[in-house]
């Protein structure tokens, strides 16, 4: 297990190291840059800004400098927020959009899980059906729909919730709903089709001779055999979905980390664009091992070498 | 009739097609009037090709599938009665009836330890009252079946094909059953395993006094552990006997094609014998032909035998057969 570990922590390294490259040469061929704008600035001014932030340099001297200095944890300043470190801006804007990420996690996992095994054990019925139906709806319906949807109905017409903003937990509800919609309607469908397969085994047909219920052998052996791939899918959502969305949040107008990054394209940010990317890739790492571990815990027969 | 542990009359089980809603109702017909007893510390082995619906037989008199027809009794209780709308909460009766499964491999949850497997059902009947006596409970029923303590604690991945089936007996055993079937408990092992797994049937039930319905499809096997045999063809009954009868005395054309294809160990008599092989293949149970099943790979059939079904009779004391040319086939 240690060496496993060992060896996980050293291609993360790699990985992020790679997704750094290719995200700052992507950055580079990108036209424009931080300092253009619609009123022109002399060129000299431009000119010294590029030269304190360094942006006078070769390609190689720059990417090397960063690397080096992201090596020691710092990411620069941003370019376009003056004065403040990206590392200030991600830990000021994550913990917003991971609150609001982690409830509509929290809610996907409750709603689709159960969901997905009553669907899987009324196979066939009109519960099946009318789960199925809504499911599609949840993955085919874009999430900017569903947010737009919400706000004229509940916002405008009916005045029941807040549109803007995150002060008390109505704020929460809308925007909440409409980051679960997919993961919900993701898991609902993974655990019925994993359920009805692992439904059909024979030691289910063992746990019914031993006497079991249904219910009880529906969560201690089906439930637990039949988790797995919602496990996998668990990681990669977990890491995206707390890191913010940035159309949710582009509605809402919640100010959390998927605003800024879409800010910081926009912008040419170069420096926020890379902390965040970086930011990111990282979490889904750290996300992906996690789900490693895990499996050995719900899974016996997986080993980690 | 009172002496019989289990008594199945006119025991049915079809399966519903699915997708088949528009035309009339098409079903499986795996099973169709089984009757027959088991007596007390009995062994009835039930043979027959695949699909012949043994298997289904084993699991519609547990009725792990719920019958479509019939009527099943254990010990003068009727558990289910088709007519009299009669269907019992079986958990009382998980704790006296059990099966052994086919496949070893299959159905041992893999997220389980093997003391888990043996302990759930000593849980679910509260047969143990304090941790200590459960522990000791299984060890002593893991020990039973030839595997020791130090495997309660390993998961079925870690084991081979014949410890798993000895893991899956001992599970069954865990309640202290008087009934099991043994679903072709023996046919996914090697064959150098086979005659322990069966050795050990025998000494379980010597020694816990248990009754038997032991479905294989190997009829040599079958003959050694019986003291009756009921033949399966297509989902109902062709002959049933005690062992040594049906197997010397046989009277139906299928039973007697299985016999004959007993292997023989000495190869001159091996050269002598008249093997009969049947033409064809097992017609769908969907639609099985009409009269005797049999009847389309039968070399006596005629026209009585598409008409009519031929009755289930008591040829001579103890000896039941469904054929309409029993004389012919002599």
């Amino acid at each position: 297990m240690g060496k496993y570990l060992l060896k996980r922590v050293v291609l993360a390294v790699v990985t992020i190291w790679a997704v750094a490259t290719i995200t700052f040469g992507l950055m580079n061929m990108v036209p424009g840059g931080p300092f253009l704008s619609e009123k022109a600035i002399s060129p000299a001014a431009t000119a010294a800004l590029e030269a304190k932030y360094g942006l006078d340099k070769p390609f190689i001297e720059r990417y090397l400098t960063y690397l080096g200095d992201a090596m020691h944890g710092d990411f620069g300043l941003s370019l376009k927020q003056r004065g403040r470190t990206v590392s200030s801006i991600i830990s000021a804007k994550f913990p917003v959009s991971a609150k609001v990420g982690g409830i509509a996690v929290l809610v996907s996992l409750l709603l689709g899980v159960p969901l997905g095994v009553l669907a899987a054990y009324k196979r066939g019925t009109a519960i099946d059906s009318t789960f199925s139906v809504l499911a599609t709806l949840g993955i085919a319906v874009p999430s900017f729909v569903i947010c737009t949807v919400l706000m004229y109905f509940f916002g405008v017409k009916l005045r029941l919730l807040p549109t803007l903003g995150l002060t008390s937990w109505k704020h929460y509800l809308m925007p909440v709903f409409a980051l679960a919609a997919y993961p919900t309607s993701y898991i609902m469908r993974l655990m019925r089709s994993s359920m009805l397969d692992v439904l059909g085994q024979d030691y289910m047909r063992t746990a019914k001779a031993k006497g079991l219920s249904q219910g009880v052998s529906l969560f201690k052996h089906a439930l637990r055999n039949a988790i797995l791939p919602v496990i996998t899918y668990l990681g990669p959502m977990i890491a995206y979905t707390l890191v913010g969305s940035f159309i949710v949040e582009k509605i809402f107008t919640i100010p959390g980390l998927g605003g800024e990054f879409i800010k910081a394209i926009n912008g040419r940010d170069y420096t926020m664009i890379m902390g965040t990317t970086i930011f990111l890739a990282a979490f889904m790492v750290v996300m992906l091992l996690i789900v490693d571990i895990v499996y050995t815990i719900v899974d016996p027969r997986i080993k980690l070498k | 009739m009172s002496n019989y542990l289990l008594e199945v009359e006119h025991l049915q089980k079809h399966f519903p097609v699915r997708g088949s809603s528009f035309r009339s109702k098409l079903a499986v017909q795996a099973l169709d009037d089984l009757t027959f007893g088991i007596k007390k510390g009995e062994t009835l082995g039930m043979v027959g090709e695949s699909g012949c619906g043994k298997t289904t037989a084993g699991r519609t008199i547990l009725r792990l599938h719920e019958p479509t027809g019939g009527r099943i009794v254990y010990d003068g209780d009727i558990l289910f009665d088709k007519e009299e709308k009669i269907a019992v909460n079986m958990l009382p009766y998980r704790k006296k009836m059990q099966i052994v499964f086919q496949d070893p491999y299959a159905s041992l949850d893999p997220r389980m330890t093997v003391g888990d497997i043996v302990g759930e059902p000593i849980d679910i009947h509260n047969l143990c009252s304090s941790k200590q006596e459960r522990y000791d409970r299984i060890i002593g029923l893991l020990e039973r079946v030839g595997l020791n303590s130090e495997h309660a604690n390993r998961y079925p991945h870690e084991f081979s094909g014949g410890q798993r089936q000895r893991v899956g007996i001992a599970r069954a055993l865990a309640v202290d059953p008087e009934f099991i079937v043994c679903d072709e408990p023996i046919s996914a092992l090697d064959v150098s395993i086979q005659a322990q797994v069966i050795n050990m049937f025998e000494d379980l039930q010597n020694q816990m006094n248990l009754t038997y319905l032991f479905i294989a499809h190997d009829l040599s096997v079958v003959k050694h552990i019986s003291d009756r045999i009921v033949v399966m063809y297509l989902g109902r009954m062709v002959e049933l006997a005690e062992s040594y009868e049906l197997t010397m005395h046989s009277m139906h054309p299928y039973t007697r094609s299985l016999v004959s294809a007993i292997p023989i160990a000495d190869p001159v008599e091996a050269r002598k014998s008249n093997r009969i092989i049947l033409e064809g293949d097992v017609p769908s149970p969907i639609n099985p032909p009409s009269g005797c099943r049999f009847r389309t790979r039968c070399p006596y059939a005629d026209e009585q035998c598409a008409a009519e079904v031929p009755e289930f009779r008591e040829v001579t004391s103890g000896h039941y057969v469904a054929c309409h040319h029993l004389d012919r086939v002599k």
